[in-house]
């Protein structure tokens, strides 16, 4: 596959977003605006670092529903350290990401050591991880965290949201990971063929650990900057964020059988999605009506993309 | 295997115990956990207990029998709980705008086997992961009842359409459904081609394509048969309470999927009966009661799931490793 072909899928993804954002924007004359655009920016932050983890973990082959799950569990852990265990709110932060991120290695050396199928190992950690968050939380919800908190979800540096500076630093990261280093290109064989990666010296199962360790960190991530927007905490936290995650993945370009897919088209594939799921919104679709027309737009892109694969006699 | 070389009645019952090793020990666990959490609370053997174990979760038994099936052929349906909870609604609303019966029972259930023969076509034919497929309708289906209620509820349904909760010779009618569907689909996979083309497909996609099998029609065809019981489950879930609360039911398809795991069916594809499904929905049906009557949060439900679908997978794994 060369290079003008990769680039063809981002391509027809930018222009695609183009125009749908050229269309909601006749639709409604709030959809392009700055305070809208920026307040779009800041509720895709958590599903955008999830996404980053996700391009990664979907290049290799894999997949991982358990992402919302470990969100849910970190969001909650955050809220019972402070709370419950009394530990100054830095700590519990820390405590809690730490905790996120071993979930997220706890499924890669499920997937890794046992050779359970990510698909299965993931299913079964996101019932355990959500049923963990809610036996430790019972439904009670934790909130009046301090002022400063809430920095990460409603705060601004030089008039745009925090987190949206922490989803772009994380952009340009995971893009020159995956873009232009070993690591990257490790991630790209072992989606292409793994045993051919592992017959070439790549250190497979090493890699994936990696990938997923990282997912774990970037829904932890992604929890903090949850609780502090929404200034709570509660067990249902990012239900369903997975297949959100997924389809800004898939919709970006990248195989769900592994081996093709870029940062730009994840980015590009979350921008279409949150700008569709707004503009709709802002042109009276109810909240729910959305969600169809995701749906829709995850099977129609993987369905297009099987279908360009087929023509191009694979 | 590692017996062959004893007396043929150990090797007979070696046979047995390999082929319905973990059918045996789900139905030994049922039996253990009416013994020991009884001993502790003999509320937990009371008739209305057991009933409510028994004909409330008879509908998930019968959506793991789908399942089952969906997962020996190499697939997965994450949707089921979306179209579980779609066909409850359609079929209450058709029952209270005063359609006969019979086309508020059999319209749902046509809907669901279409539906999921859709999906079917879909996954066979463009080769698009069925995860991905049913990711995807699992959010059509959901954003869709959701748009089309408004999250309203449905009450004053006639009684004549409450069949789950009809008790013909003094047994649940959920019952019924649940012993008869497992029994004729068990016989249906072990003795008809195309409930044998369901295993070969599943075991081997390109070696059941050599052996004369057209694996997309089978493929379809097990998501057709999948939706038909959704839809009976469906149906049972809509008729078992006075009110249809016309959302998704949460976490659904988990149990569903998790109840085929446990009971036996390999997450590889290939191998499972239907058999371990249902008792495996029974067994998840009696720890949920159990944790009740123990005084155990049932907060902890889920996380309990989790565990057990974790353990059967890695002893699933463990087990394929030793058979090489």
């Amino acid at each position: 596959m060369t290079a003008a072909k990769l680039f063809r899928h981002e391509t027809i993804l930018a222009i695609l977003t183009v125009i749908a954002m050229i269309v909601l924007a006749s639709l409604s004359d709030k959809f392009f605006t700055v305070d809208n655009l920026l307040n779009q920016g800041r509720l895709m932050a958590e599903v955008g670092l999830i996404s980053l983890a996700m391009t990664f973990v979907i290049v290799t082959g894999g997949i991982d529903l358990s992402v919302g799950s470990i969100l849910g569990l970190t969001a909650i852990l955050l809220g019972v350290f402070w709370k419950n265990l009394g530990l100054p709110l830095p700590a519990a932060i820390v405590l809690a990401m730490a905790c996120g991120t071993f979930a997220g290695w706890v499924n890669g050396l499920i997937i890794t050591r046992f050779n359970v199928p990510p698909l299965i190992a993931t299913l079964a950690t996101l019932a355990l991880y959500r049923g963990l968050a809610e036996g430790i939380s019972e439904a009670r919800s934790v909130r009046g965290y301090p002022e400063w908190f809430f920095f990460f979800g409603q705060g601004e540096v030089l008039g745009v949201p925090f987190q949206l500076w922490v989803l772009g630093f994380a952009t340009l990261v995971a893009a020159v990971i995956l873009g232009l280093t070993p690591f990257g290109r490790a991630t790209y064989a072992i989606g292409a063929n793994e045993v051919a990666a592992r017959f070439s010296g790549i250190r497979v199962n090493a890699t994936k650990l990696w990938i997923y360790t990282a997912a774990g960190f970037c829904s932890a991530l992604a929890a903090v900057i949850f609780v502090s927007r929404v200034t709570t905490t509660r067990s249902d936290m990012g239900t369903g964020l997975e297949l959100d995650a997924i389809t800004a993945v898939v919709l970006g370009g990248t195989s769900i059988f592994g081996g093709r897919g870029t940062i730009i088209g994840t980015a590009l594939g979350l921008i279409l999605i949150q700008a569709l799921k707004n503009g709709l919104a802002l042109s009276g679709v109810k909240g729910d009506g959305t969600i169809v027309v995701i749906g829709l737009v995850l099977i129609g892109a993987i369905l297009v993309g099987a279908l360009f694969d087929k023509n191009r006699g694979g | 295997m590692s017996g062959a070389a004893v007396s043929p009645g150990r090797t007979n019952l070696h046979r047995f115990l390999s082929g319905y090793g973990q059918e045996i020990v789900v139905l030994l666990s049922i039996v253990a956990l009416f013994v020991v959490v009884g001993a502790i609370n003999p509320r937990f053997l009371s008739d209305t207990n057991i009933n409510s174990i028994f004909a409330g979760n008879a509908y998930i038994a019968i959506a793991a029998i789908g399942m089952s099936m969906i997962i020996m052929a190499g697939h997965i349906d994450v949707s089921v709980g979306a179209l579980i909870g779609v066909i409850a609604t359609i079929a209450g609303t058709l029952a209270v705008k005063g359609y006969p019966i019979w086309i508020a029972w059999s319209l749902p259930i046509l809907f669901a086997v279409v539906v999921n023969a859709g999906v079917g076509t879909l996954v066979a034919y463009t080769r698009i992961p069925s995860i991905v497929v049913t990711l995807g309708m699992l959010s059509i289906l959901k954003g869709g009842l959701i748009s089309a209620t408004a999250g309203e509820w449905i009450t004053n349904m006639p009684a004549e359409f409450m069949i789950a909760q009809m008790r013909p010779f003094g047994i649940p009618s959920a019952v019924w459904f649940m012993v008869a569907l497992t029994i004729i689909a068990s016989l249906f996979l072990r003795y008809t081609d195309f409930g044998r083309s369901i295993y070969a497909v599943g075991g081997n996609m390109e070696a059941a394509r050599a052996a004369g099998i057209n694996p997309e029609r089978t493929v379809i065809g097990v998501f057709a048969l999948h939706g038909l019981f959704a839809g009976v489950a469906g149906i049972l879930f809509a008729t078992q309470l006075q009110v249809i609360q016309s959302t998704v039911p949460p976490n659904l398809e988990l149990t569903v999927i998790t109840a085929s795991v446990i009971g036996g069916v390999s997450i590889l594809g290939g191998t499972g009966t239907v058999i371990g499904s249902t008792l495996a929905a029974i067994l998840f049906a009696c720890i949920g009661s159990a944790l009740i009557f123990l005084n155990v949060s049932a907060y902890w439900l889920r996380a309990v799931l989790g565990l057990m679908i974790l353990a059967t997978v890695l002893a699933d794994m463990a087990r394929r490793r030793s058979d090489k």
